[in-house]
């Protein structure tokens, strides 16, 4: 494995992302304010508090997991689309590296910018509401591997995809349904007992509780069912690259 | 010299069922220019794709310095750069940063003095800090060059380095091809342009319909494969061709003070010594004599030609 092919890869992707930087931190900024200003200040203060935390401070973990999701999707799915569209992933293919040193550096990069993202919010946040953190180191682990759990599923869709509306496809219309449906900025017991066990299905629901509980120290599910859920997903995601990278599927011919 | 580059048997099929490749054998000697020519889509690029890792054969094996491309692909591709005939390039990178990136992929430490001699010898030197995107066509060929280079390769691959590309720009291309030449690596390049083998190869290889034709030391193929032509100049212009050289087919210029006599190097008899003691019998007083060869361009059409 060449450390140095990973590292020019991961620092060639995050150049991108530091010329862009003042979108790629204002943007989220800018949201997560909103989100604040909509649902924390306005209807927030109409709802009471939800297991004993307050509302605002209750879906910061929400939204940070709605952020970091969509982002190490789609930087992840759009660093690898983007050799392709350009044609310079011939460089990829007739470098002396394999499929590994590719995923470490483009998914590595991804996930950083996302997990970036999420410190950004988390930030902010602290300017609006206040929380405590219950169990800090098991949510950075939460948080890092949401980073690169879908900064995986991101790549795998960056390679898929054949042209820039498939690559907005599944992020669009797979994964910010499944996160706001996911008890995102509610608790999932807030819901009808039948939509409850509807809900269980939603493989974000585990990913949002787990982190969650990192904060307040409660869940909707049992923390080991959310770290199953995390390792299962990440699992699942590895063994689609792996078997992307045996067959060559849509890279080399 | 040994072969550092040796394709053997192989074989290229598509999905589709098209066969891109059919059974290619060809040895590449270290430290020569080999010229790939042929027609579009005779299977020059996927040749040179299979090589360099990008396309997968069907059947056989390529070894680069004595490394299967398949079993030891980290020290077979380390060994060589490629040219692409695409401008593939990152258009929102800096020169210097893209080239860094080529260098790194290839696993090499960093070494931004080598590249800045690099990108001084492809004339890119002030453009380095430059975006891609602001560069002409030419440049960014050069660009791509500087890329293929950045890690120190042994074998280069041009495909097709020159398409598009000015008749200046070219003639600086070959200068640069010569230099590479010079500093020990080895270059094969695909080429549709016949004066661009003519010019700088040591050997061409004739390519068409995924089989190699013909891989032949340039000077041996032209003097081998070549027609040549006999002009013989006249003291006094004649209306016809004497019946007498009937067995010569001569042609005579329309201004009849000059005839051509046509014929094969490869042949055990040229003929020139009869025809010419047959010419002094008819009577006819010799001024000149010239001969012509016929280029790359006239044996490679005829190579072609025969295997459509």
């Amino acid at each position: 494995m060449s450390l140095n092919a990973i590292w020019t890869i991961y620092v060639f992707e995050m150049r991108r992302f530091f010329r862009t930087i003042t979108q790629s931190f204002i943007s989220p900024v800018l949201s997560t304010a909103l989100y604040f200003v909509v649902f924390g200040a306005a209807i927030g203060s109409r709802i009471d508090e939800v297991e004993g935390v307050s509302y605002g401070a209750f879906i910061v973990p929400g939204l940070i997991m709605l952020s970091v999701m969509t982002q190490a999707t789609t930087n992840a799915s759009f660093g690898i689309y983007f050799p392709k569209f350009i044609g310079t992933i011939y460089e990829l293919l007739s470098a002396p590296i394999s499929f590994l040193e590719v995923v470490a550096g483009y998914v590595g990069a991804a996930a950083t910018k996302a997990l970036f993202i999420g410190v950004v919010i988390l930030v902010t946040s602290f300017f609006f509401v206040e929380i405590q953190i219950a169990h800090p180191l098991a949510m950075i682990a939460f948080l890092i591997l949401t980073c690169v759990s879908f900064a995986l599923l991101g790549f795998i869709i960056g390679i898929w995809a054949g042209n820039f509306e498939q690559l907005q496809l599944i992020p669009l219309l797979v994964i910010t349904p499944l996160v706001f449906l996911g008890g995102s900025f509610y608790s999932i017991t807030m819901l009808p007992p039948v939509w409850q066990t509807i809900t269980l299905f939603n493989p974000v629901v585990y990913l949002i509780s787990g982190f969650r509980w990192s904060f307040f120290g409660q869940a909707d599910v049992g923390i080991g069912a959310s770290l199953f859920a995390i390792a299962l997903f990440t699992a699942i995601c590895l063994m689609v690259i792996w078997w992307i990278f045996r067959t060559g599927w849509r890279i080399r011919q | 010299m040994s072969a550092i580059v040796s394709v053997q048997n192989l074989r290229k099929a598509y999905a589709g069922g098209f066969e891109a490749l059919k059974s290619v054998n060809l040895d590449i000697e270290e430290g020569e220019i080999l010229a790939l020519l042929g027609p579009n889509g005779a299977g020059k690029t996927t040749l040179i794709s299979t090589i360099c890792g990008i396309t997968v054969p069907t059947s056989g094996t390529v070894t680069v310095g004595g490394h299967d491309t398949q079993k030891a692909f980290r020290a077979a591709r380390a060994l060589i750069g490629l040219v692409p005939q695409e401008i593939n390039l990152e258009p929102f990178e800096t020169v210097m940063n893209t080239v860094r990136f080529s260098r790194g992929l290839f696993g090499k430490p960093r070494n931004d003095a080598y590249l800045e001699d690099i990108l001084k010898q492809l004339s890119l030197y002030d453009k380095k800090d430059n975006k891609v995107m602001t560069l002409s066509g030419g440049m960014k060929r050069r660009v791509l060059i500087a890329k293929a280079l950045s890690h120190e390769p042994r074998v280069l691959f041009l495909d097709e380095p020159t398409a598009g590309v000015d008749v200046e720009l070219r003639k600086d291309m070959w200068e640069v091809v010569a230099d590479l030449k010079a500093s020990g690596v080895t270059i094969i390049l695909t080429t549709h342009y016949i004066e661009e083998a003519e010019a700088i190869a040591d050997r061409v290889g004739v390519i068409n319909k995924g089989e190699i034709l013909l891989v032949q030391d340039k000077a041996d193929l032209m003097s081998q494969m070549g027609r040549k032509q006999l002009k013989i100049e006249l003291a006094a212009p004649v209306d016809q061709v004497p019946a007498a050289l009937a067995d010569y087919h001569l042609t005579r210029a329309e201004d009849g003070l000059s005839l051509l006599y046509h014929y094969d190097t490869k042949g055990e008899r040229t003929g020139i010594t009869t025809l010419l003691a047959d010419l002094q019998k008819a009577g006819l007083q010799m001024k000149d004599l010239q001969t012509q060869q016929s280029s790359l361009e006239d044996i490679f059409v005829g190579l072609v030609k025969e295997t459509t």
